[in-house]
């Protein structure tokens, strides 16, 4: 039996999406918090957390693009029109928040504007994702190599739940996120902040679990049918487990431990999602094979991904190595 | 006249627009990223303040045009999927790898060093520092090379073969990375792109020579900048023609469109200097020729018969107007940069480079030159290719996504006044860094001639001193 080359790079994308979701997560849910930090050291110090690694992290967003359009064409092809006006927004807020990390530091009279658009960008960006989530989820109907549904159909009341959704996981990642890289009344507000955030999250997960089966008979069958019914028992006493972490590392002042719990959350909502998804692509026109690239793409790629991912990983935890530990409010090259 | 505006049409421009903006940045970073990590080489072994001074300086620059060269990249890599989802779907399997190659390699490799550089001095130590910035400038070379593989081999398509889907597919890696176009076309942007920086940095230098507001600093990025326009800029030049004769050979209609020849020379083309296009009578108007040169120049041979557009269906003609001027103002600038580092070097030599004003005004003048030059040079090769997205074999009015036109123009005025608003802030932004005194690490030890024309060096001094304490 030949190597499954299109499997092996759905696993591979799956994990560049989850690695940018989590870690873009973190920063732009600084940026969405922004508004309830209104003192200007407080968001210098916000700002300067992630200041060194946000580049990075949004680094994974243009491989989980870059990406799909090499391994996945057609997928790639059939999604970004379908999504095409959350694509724009997202793009859009992910601009004006990107150049906020340079630009808020050489102004002092315009520092207001980029304080706003780095909130707005933030919350903008995520909004879009979640929408984007949501239309994909939802569906999107394929016909001879080419999107086949309408140019609003992604806007329903389901995707803009997602969306929703995805805006205040971002906000709790970024919330324990400060906890951990912050002191004093800041890392108490974000510690208020993060409990707020943290039942908000599991109750959207909460909606979005229990609307999703009802969206395709598929994922009906994949919730309740045997034997995949036992993820939809575990996954949510897992939730629960990591909702229960959280709020043990908040009330008992741990630094790191409500981060990895939040992240846990995250991860265990994705592991639904691809519980849902599997085998599809683009549920629910093209499988993982229908969307994939001939193999001479997928095998000359996957080579030089097995070499370099791990350098990227290695050198990635480097650069936060050498910025671990809470921020100094002092430190910074502006 | 409005229906004209079709969705390929919109999204023809969009792709132009927000391309154009995005090539700014890497023109800029790939030069300025490499200058940094010479500044701090010399720092490193020289132990000489003024290098360390420098780097700083055009760190927070560098900072500034990388985040902008950044969120305008991610729109590149979304927009093939929402504008040109036909040919991001035919095309994926050949240039997606080469795509996902530059991320893996060049743009995780920036982004993973550049927090290192620009914040880490003070905790990882010198030499791992410099380390970081030799990263950083790497990364940007290696980014280079993947998109100028992908751009190259929709020029001059090769090591492929197309499926029953109609998806081309990949034959032959090593062929389709070093396809026919690609070395000269490697070599052409990254020797722009280090001019480009070159004038961007010596016209920096020059303006502060004749405010004469940081003295040793100012000279020493320009004296750095006039070495690289001196060196680079005539191998520029050669190697522009060699990627012209490249050009020729495989897409003579481009040359035939940036050259203005529209008939057919069966006994040795002239030269066109100047002249106006006419598209419609398919004519040079008011034309300024070199009897036989054209021959000369791309056939080293001064009867060589050359054909002209003429010989190839009107459909298939590129648009002749845009490319003829857009190829002139690009060599006109490179003459323009070839002048200077020439005038440089006669200066350099009668000792006057820091003190010569007219060179250091026309310096100023000549700061966005390369910039000019760059998108110049981008839309001949671009629009030259045209009708095709892959030359030869897939028209650009077959890759544009099944897409309504309003979609495409309201997502192309909402990236208009974005990157209007957005990139003007950071032009200014740079501007602002630029015209500041560079950083002081150490009192300015002052030596050599203060200049006497222009500026007085009494309220330069004390505006420099006041600007001080500005900031």
């Amino acid at each position: 039996m030949a190597i499954d080359l299109p499997f092996i790079w759905a696993a591979l994308i799956a994990f560049a999406v989850l690695a940018y979701v989590v870690l873009d997560g973190f920063d732009l849910g600084v940026g969405i918090l922004f508004p309830y930090f209104p003192e200007k050291h407080d968001r210098d110090v916000m700002m300067n957390s992630v200041a060194p690694v946000w580049d990075g992290n949004e680094t994974w967003l243009v491989l989980g693009g870059g990406g799909l359009m090499a391994v996945f064409p057609l997928a790639y092809a059939t999604v970004m029109p379908a999504l095409y006006a959350p694509i724009i927004a997202m793009l859009l807020g992910l601009i004006f928040r990107g150049v906020a990390f340079e630009y808020r530091w050489r102004t002092r009279r315009a520092e207001f504007l980029w304080n706003w658009a780095f909130a707005g960008g933030s919350t903008l960006a995520a909004f879009s994702q979640g929408l984007a989530l949501g239309g994909l989820v939802q569906g999107i109907p394929v016909e001879d190599r080419a999107y086949a549904g309408g140019w609003w159909d992604w806007l329903t009341p389901f995707s803009i739940v997602t969306g929703v959704a995805i805006v205040v996981g971002y906000a709790l990642l970024g919330a324990t996120w400060l906890i951990m890289k912050t002191r004093g009344d800041l890392a108490e507000r974000a510690r208020s902040i993060a409990v707020k955030c943290a039942f908000a999250t599991v109750a959207a997960m909460g909606i979005v679990s229990l609307w999703t089966p009802f969206l395709e008979p598929v994922y009906l069958q994949r919730w309740f049918g045997w034997p995949t019914a036992i993820f939809s028992v575990i996954v949510p006493l897992l939730v629960l487990g990591c909702l229960y972490l959280l709020l043990k590392g908040i009330q008992e002042r741990h630094d790191v431990q409500p981060f990895i719990a939040s992240l846990g959350l995250f991860v265990l909502g994705y592991i639904g999602i691809g519980i849902s998804f599997y085998p599809y692509m683009v549920p629910p026109s093209l499988t993982i094979w229908d969307a994939a690239a001939p193999n001479e793409s997928l095998a000359f790629l996957l080579v030089g991904a097995l070499v370099l991912v791990p350098i990227i990983l290695a050198y990635t935890a480097y650069s936060y190595w050498v910025f671990r530990g809470k921020v100094d409010p002092e430190e910074g090259y502006h | 006249m409005f229906e004209a505006f079709d969705a390929t049409v919109l999204a023809r421009i969009q792709f132009a627009f927000t391309v154009s903006f995005h090539i700014i940045f890497p023109a800029f970073s790939i030069g300025l990223a490499s200058y940094l990590a010479v500044l701090e080489a010399l720092w490193l072994w020289k132990k000489d303040e003024v290098y360390l001074e420098l780097f700083n300086f055009w760190k927070t620059i560098f900072a500034v045009a990388f985040g902008m060269g950044v969120v305008s990249g991610i729109v590149m890599s979304y927009q093939f999927g929402t504008n040109w989802s036909v040919f991001s779907d035919k095309a994926g399997p050949v240039i997606g790898p080469l795509m996902g190659y530059e991320v893996l390699t060049a743009f995780f490799l920036e982004a993973g060093f550049l927090g290192v550089m620009l914040f880490g001095l003070n905790r990882v130590g010198p030499r791992l520092h410099f380390l970081a910035t030799a990263m950083v400038a790497f990364g940007t070379l290696i980014s280079a090379t993947w998109i100028l593989a992908v751009n190259s081999w929709m020029q001059t398509p090769a090591g492929f073969s197309v499926n029953e889907a109609g998806q081309f597919v990949p034959s032959d890696w090593w062929a389709v990375v070093f396809n026919p176009s690609f070395p000269f076309r490697l070599v052409h942007m990254v020797l722009a792109a280090y001019l480009t920086t070159a004038f961007v940095v010596g016209a920096c230098g020059a303006w502060h020579l004749l405010r004469n507001t940081a003295p040793r600093r100012a000279r020493t990025m320009f004296s750095m900048a006039m070495w690289m326009a001196a060196i680079v800029a005539p191998i520029q030049i050669f190697a522009g023609d060699l990627h012209g004769l490249n050009t020729l050979e495989h897409q003579p209609a481009k040359i035939m469109a940036m050259e203005g020849h529209y008939e057919s020379h069966p006994d040795g083309a002239p030269l066109v200097l100047f002249g106006i296009p006419n598209s419609g009578e398919k004519r040079i108007d008011y034309a300024i020729e070199v009897p036989k040169l054209g021959s000369l120049i791309l056939k080293h041979d001064l009867d060589a018969p050359l054909a002209g557009l003429d010989s190839i269906p009107d459909e298939l003609h590129p648009p002749v107007s845009i490319i003829f001027w857009s190829f002139r103002v690009m060599v006109g600038m490179g003459l323009a940069m070839l002048g200077i580092g020439l005038w440089s070097l006669w200066c350099r030599y009668r000792g006057t480079l820091a003190t010569n004003a007219w060179l250091h005004r026309m310096t100023v003048l000549m700061g966005p030159a390369g910039f000019v030059a760059v998108l110049a040079g981008w839309i001949t090769t671009e629009v030259g290719r045209q009708p095709y997205t892959i030359y030869g074999h897939l028209l650009t009015a077959d890759s544009v996504s099944p897409i309504e036109a309003p979609a495409v123009g309201a997502s192309l005025v909402a990236f208009i006044v974005v990157y209007f608003l957005v990139f003007g802030a950071g032009t200014f932004y740079i501007l602002r860094l630029m015209a500041r005194l560079p950083r002081d690490t150490m009192p300015e030890l002052d030596e050599g001639p203060l200049r006497t024309a222009g500026v007085t060096p009494g309220p330069a001094a004390a505006k420099s001193h006041g600007g001080h304490h500005g900031h």
